[in-house]
């Protein structure tokens, strides 16, 4: 596209990401002020409400169950995602079409109706541990990301490149190993930190799947909010945007921004 | 041979564990509200015939359509001009619309909360200027969870916009320009076309989302700005109305997939690029 852009379009544009970049620069502005209550600009410059959060034994739990969740449901969803993706491009005639449909399901389905669901049927009518629940159900939150992006990878591998090797006497596993996988090596990345992050801010699925001592992080800044107004959960949701960008500097490192722009 | 079954070996851990864990409850959840021993729908005439729970019903699709159009005229404004700048700016400007999508909903909702508030930084703001003598709240109205909403679904219909103007075809512009049409009318005539299907995706998520959302009217809308989700968490873990919760759930999700549904049959007949 060629053609000049009118100049009252490139304001609009300059405001909406001012509208976009606002909130959370108030929020690190807040997340270091020296007052008990939220303000900005911040008064005085204090780091004691990050102190704040690892002082309340409910934050430092949350943040190792989130943490813990999001590591094993990756893990899981890939476990289960690689193999299913790969059947897919692998042996696309042989499966039928609605199959992969199913995989687009968990996103389809309204994450808190499934949330729901599984407290019902998992956690109360199977009375399983909420722990359990809650990983079965970011598992199946993270496995379409998981599907579909390893899916993509695939779709531009040459499985000739496979049957060349096999055909030379390498082992069908072996070969997964050593000549698929590497090749589809991105997808495997985008799709892992993809499913982390998901994990990690979830909030519908996780509703319902809180018990006595087991919560997410996101769950407890819900909880704390209504009761307190205080800059920990500036300094917290700090935190987790420093997540984000460790994030987006490993997406750099690893596949270049460059990535992030498709 | 173990050939033929391969595929569907390799693809059962993932479908088994979807089939397991979330056909099957979804599935029950929905079959338990036609097991009322008052008549088969009688946890539907119950929502329907109360006022207070048809009106969460209705204030949540005004929200949701609010969110979903603003969020269309501003996310294809803004895509356009992102689709345009040169190499390096587009690059900054998608990355500064991933940030805030990576960001998590609970972060974002609460940056607004902090914005709105009595005390909060727009009050401050108007008070300062002069434009109001005392601090008003702007919280806890249906205004204020539209303008949460729209802030948290721009990036994402920022970006999916972009990828489909990016993939309109170069010579198909060029084709319109040489041809005599002012930009105006390439505007209109060829971009805005081809953008149709991408803008129905755009909508549907948006849409789905903002219907079904939890954090956000919860945080600033509070029990003033009930929608389903709310009402779905307050009726099940409040007043352990499991039924009743299930009622809504059921409604939540015949309306999601219908919408998904439809949309996406009219949008594959829209598109101009497939015949």
């Amino acid at each position: 596209m060629t053609t000049r852009t009118h100049p009252l379009l490139i304001l609009f544009t300059v405001l909406v990401y001012i509208f976009l970049a606002g909130p959370l620069i108030i929020v690190f502005g807040a997340s270091v002020s020296d007052t008990t209550y939220l303000t900005f600009p911040p008064q005085g410059l204090s780091l004691r409400w990050f102190e704040n959060i690892f002082e309340i034994s409910a934050f430092r739990r949350t943040i190792v169950t989130s943490l813990e969740l999001a590591f094993l449901a990756t893990g899981l969803a890939l476990l289960i995602g690689i193999p299913a993706a790969y059947a897919l491009n692998r042996y696309r005639i042989q499966l039928p079409t609605w199959l992969s449909t199913v995989f687009v399901l968990p996103i389809l389905v309204p994450e808190i109706v499934f949330g729901f669901s599984l407290l019902k049927s998992v956690a109360v009518g199977a009375s399983a541990p909420i722990f359990l629940a809650l990983l079965i159900g970011h598992t199946l939150i993270v496995l379409p990301y998981c599907v579909r992006v390893i899916s993509a990878s695939l779709a531009s591998f040459d499985f000739s490149v496979e049957e060349a090797a096999i055909s030379l006497g390498s082992p069908p596993v072996k070969t997964f190993f050593t000549i698929v996988l590497p090749n589809v090596r991105s997808g495997v990345i985008a799709a892992f930190i993809l499913a982390f992050i998901t994990s990690i801010n979830d909030v519908s699925t996780s509703l319902f799947l809180t018990g006595p001592g087991v919560s997410t992080l996101p769950i407890q800044i819900l909880a704390h909010v209504e009761q307190f107004f205080d800059p920990t959960i500036a300094s917290v949701s700090v935190l987790l945007m420093l997540l984000t960008i460790m994030v987006m500097a490993i997406v750099e490192r690893t596949l270049g921004l460059t990535f992030l722009a498709k | 041979m173990k050939k033929r079954y391969a595929g569907w070996i390799l693809a059962s851990p993932a479908t088994i564990a979807i089939g397991l864990f979330l056909i099957l409850p979804v599935a029950a959840t929905i079959a338990s509200t036609f097991g009322d021993e008052k008549g088969l729908l009688a946890p539907y005439y119950a929502f329907f015939n109360s006022g207070f729970r048809r009106g969460v019903l209705w204030r949540t699709l005004e929200i949701s359509l609010a969110t979903t159009a603003i969020s269309l005229v501003v996310g294809f404004l803004t895509a356009y001009v992102v689709a345009k700048s040169p190499g390096r700016l587009k690059s900054i400007l998608i990355i500064a619309a991933v940030f805030p999508l990576l960001t998590g909903v609970v972060v974002r909702s609460f940056a607004f909360l902090i914005l709105l508030g009595k005390n909060g930084i727009l009050n401050n703001f108007l008070v300062g200027v002069g434009i109001t003598d005392q601090p008003f709240s702007m919280l806890y109205t249906q205004g204020a969870v539209i303008a949460a909403m729209v802030y948290l679904f721009v990036p994402l219909m920022i970006l999916t916009l972009v990828g489909v103007l990016e993939n309109i075809p170069e010579d198909v512009v060029q084709a319109s320009a040489s041809l005599g049409a002012s930009p105006a009318a390439t505007f209109r005539q060829v971009i805005f076309p081809l953008a149709v299907p991408g803008l129905i995706v755009g909508a549907v998520l948006v849409f789905t989302g903002s219907f079904t959302s939890y954090a956000t009217p919860q945080l600033v809308g509070g029990e003033r700005q009930m929608v389903m989700g709310t009402l779905m968490y307050q009726r099940a873990m409040v007043s352990f109305d499991w039924v009743g919760a299930s009622t809504i759930a059921a409604i939540m999700v015949v309306i999601t997939i219908s919408v998904v549904l439809a949309m996406s049959r009219i949008a594959r007949r829209l598109n101009p690029m497939a015949t």
